[in-house]
């Protein structure tokens, strides 16, 4: 087919469209399969073929939220998400500034070290987290996870922050060197303004991470410090799965933070994608 | 004693020794060009005066002060970097202010000088722009103001006009010249440029490697250079400096003279055969105003004339070249100069 043509660049365009209408309705499926489920009584859940045509019910969400107390993980989870992401940006920026606008010998090494500490499979430091943990009496507390959570984010986070503040001309900060502003003035009135959404893009990715963590979440809280993520495992149990409980557990805990990406999703994607371009 | 002093300054990147020891001496008001070509260490040299690198060894001293280890906030300097450098997200007026506010100084005087300095640069229309809106003149007057309001001791220019075409960076030159001559500011200038050298300063250093290889006002860094490097730096087109056997013995006036240096203006085409030296045209460059004529000579050596009235001479022909006697400028086997006869 000749695409170069008016009507061959149409038929092009509605091709490409329906390809990524395509690939977006696979990716979005099993969260779509999830929402309809928790709709539904346990029986209807596990029929085959499955219904889609049924009259829906709230029992599921009753339930989640009279068995176990939603409202105490949902804290939970909001919490760690949020102070390990605040605590982790505190620490980070000072450290990408300093690596990128002082670079030493040994910079670009540092980096790379940091980054491949995110390659060691979660479960390798579990007994000495575990141990450490259980010493210092913070097993099932919230800010054991915090601190978790802060760590294994933090060389993400100084990557993220280091390539957007590489973006700012060096220069721009001697300016304000020569114009008289202290380390602090020169990241508040002109570090801050100029990586805003590098910082908040990294922010937002963080969080993120932070509230689908699992591992050390199902590891290291039982009822107190429990995070959705340890709810909705909560749902699965030997006698079998409740499927339409399960789902409405996990339609819960994932609400918070799908409304939260869907008005930050530009933030989102240009950190994701940071780097990607240059 | 000097507003400005540099002593023994030196300044080293690892093995690499960029600055190798730097005595300076600039007075109050004096407008200051260091020239060179790149990677002479010149724009090392105003960045260790500002205080945006450390010294490795030396001292600069300001007004009276050492000023040697200060941070540069504290320098009471202003520069105006090649790429403007202007704050991206602060208007025009914030940018000329920020020094001020951040010194917490009174708002109504803040105004007072913000305007002073755009009624100077013509900013006046453009206080609410932001640098993205401009053109790169427009920031360059931006930049340049955002000096002005904080009535530094010393200007700093590194390479300012570099980034603009080439009418608007005659224009530049001249408007600088001007607010030099109104301001009356002490005023350290980089640039790799002669002309822009010869033109604004009153004291011109030319460096090389690190070093300072010579300094003085314009004309007299172009009458009397120190060596065939500053001869054939200072001037377009460049000094010829041709060996000794180029000339007729009976005019070479110096007898330890190794090479002898002629300016294109001090040689005047005659007719073949004679003058003091026999050349043949190889490229004529017919500029309007001038003409410059490129000849090889019998002996080999390339050497350019300059001169107001146009010719007819084209690549091939013959001519003989009268040299300027009174003139010319002897060097001995290192380069250095011996003698010039101005």
């Amino acid at each position: 087919m000749d695409f170069t043509t008016e009507t061959g660049a149409r038929v092009a365009l509605a091709i490409r469209s329906a390809a990524a209408w395509l690939v977006a309705l696979i990716l979005f499926f099993p969260i779509l399969f999830m929402l309809v489920t928790s709709f539904k009584t346990e029986l209807q859940a596990i029929a085959v073929p499955s219904i889609w045509i049924f009259a829906p019910t709230l029992d599921n969400f009753t339930h989640v939220q009279e068995r176990s107390d939603y409202l105490l993980y949902a804290k939970n989870s909001l919490i760690t998400s949020v102070v390990s992401t605040i605590v982790g940006l505190l620490i980070a920026a000072p450290a990408a500034y300093s690596m990128a606008f002082f670079p030493g010998k040994r910079t670009k090494q540092i980096l790379m070290w940091m980054l491949s500490t995110k390659m060691m499979p979660a479960v390798g430091a579990l007994v000495p987290v575990y141990v450490i943990a259980q010493s210092l009496h913070l097993l099932d507390t919230t800010f054991a996870l915090v601190v978790v959570f802060m760590l294994s984010n933090l060389p993400l986070m100084v990557w993220m922050l280091y390539s957007h503040f590489k973006d700012i001309p060096p220069e721009i900060l001697e300016a304000a060197r020569m114009d008289g502003a202290s380390l602090l003035t020169e990241f508040r009135h002109v570090i801050l303004p100029l990586a805003m959404g590098g910082i908040a893009s990294t922010g937002l990715l963080c969080l993120v991470l932070a509230w689908n963590e699992a591992f050390w979440s199902l590891n290291l809280t039982a009822a107190h410090a429990g995070t959705l993520a340890a709810l909705i495992a909560s749902y699965s149990s030997p006698e079998g799965l409740f499927w339409a409980k399960l789902s409405a557990a996990s339609v819960l805990a994932i609400a918070p933070i799908v409304v939260f990406g869907w008005f930050s999703q530009k933030q989102l994607v240009q950190g994701l994608t940071f780097g990607a371009v240059k | 004693m000097p507003f400005l002093e540099l002593k023994g300054v030196e300044k080293h990147f690892g093995e690499v020794k960029t600055i190798k020891g730097v005595d300076l001496a600039i007075d109050r008001g004096q407008f200051t060009v260091f020239v060179g070509p790149s990677g002479c260490g010149k724009s090392t040299l105003l960045r260790l005066i500002a205080g945006l690198e450390t010294l490795t060894a030396g001292g600069i001293h300001l007004d009276g002060r050492d000023i040697t280890r200060l941070p540069s906030a504290q320098r009471d300097l202003a520069m105006v970097f090649q790429s403007y450098a202007l704050y991206p997200h602060m208007t025009v007026a914030e940018n000329m202010s920020f020094s001020l506010r951040l010194a917490k100084a009174d708002p109504a005087v803040i105004r007072k000088k913000v305007d002073r300095a755009a009624e100077i640069l013509n900013l006046g229309p453009y206080l609410q722009r932001l640098p993205r809106e401009m053109s790169g003149g427009q920031r360059q007057r931006v930049a340049i103001g955002r000096a002005i309001v904080r009535e530094p001791k010393v200007f700093l220019f590194d390479e300012p006009l570099s980034n603009l075409d080439a009418a608007l960076r005659g224009q530049t030159r001249v408007e600088i010249a001007k607010l030099h001559r109104e301001l009356g500011a002490t005023t350290i200038y980089v640039t790799h440029d002669q002309v822009e050298a010869m033109t604004l300063a009153d004291q011109v250093v030319v460096l090389r490697d690190g070093a300072i290889e010579q300094v003085g006002s314009p004309l007299s860094l172009y009458d009397r250079p120190a060596n065939r490097f500053v001869a054939q730096f200072i001037g377009t087109p460049q000094m010829n400096v041709v060996d000794r056997a180029e000339l007729p013995p009976a005019s070479v006036a110096v007898a330890s003279a190794a090479y002898v240096g002629i300016r294109p203006e001090d040689l005047r085409l005659t007719a073949p055969g004679q003058g003091q030296i026999v050349a043949q045209v190889e490229l004529v460059e017919a500029l309007g105003a001038e003409t410059l004529v490129y000849l090889h000579t019998l002996r080999g050596a390339q050497i350019v004339l300059r001169q107001n009235a146009r010719t007819t001479l084209v690549a091939g022909d013959s001519v003989g070249v009268d040299v300027e006697l009174g003139h010319l400028h002897w060097f001995d086997e290192s380069g250095k100069l011996i003698a010039a006869a101005h």
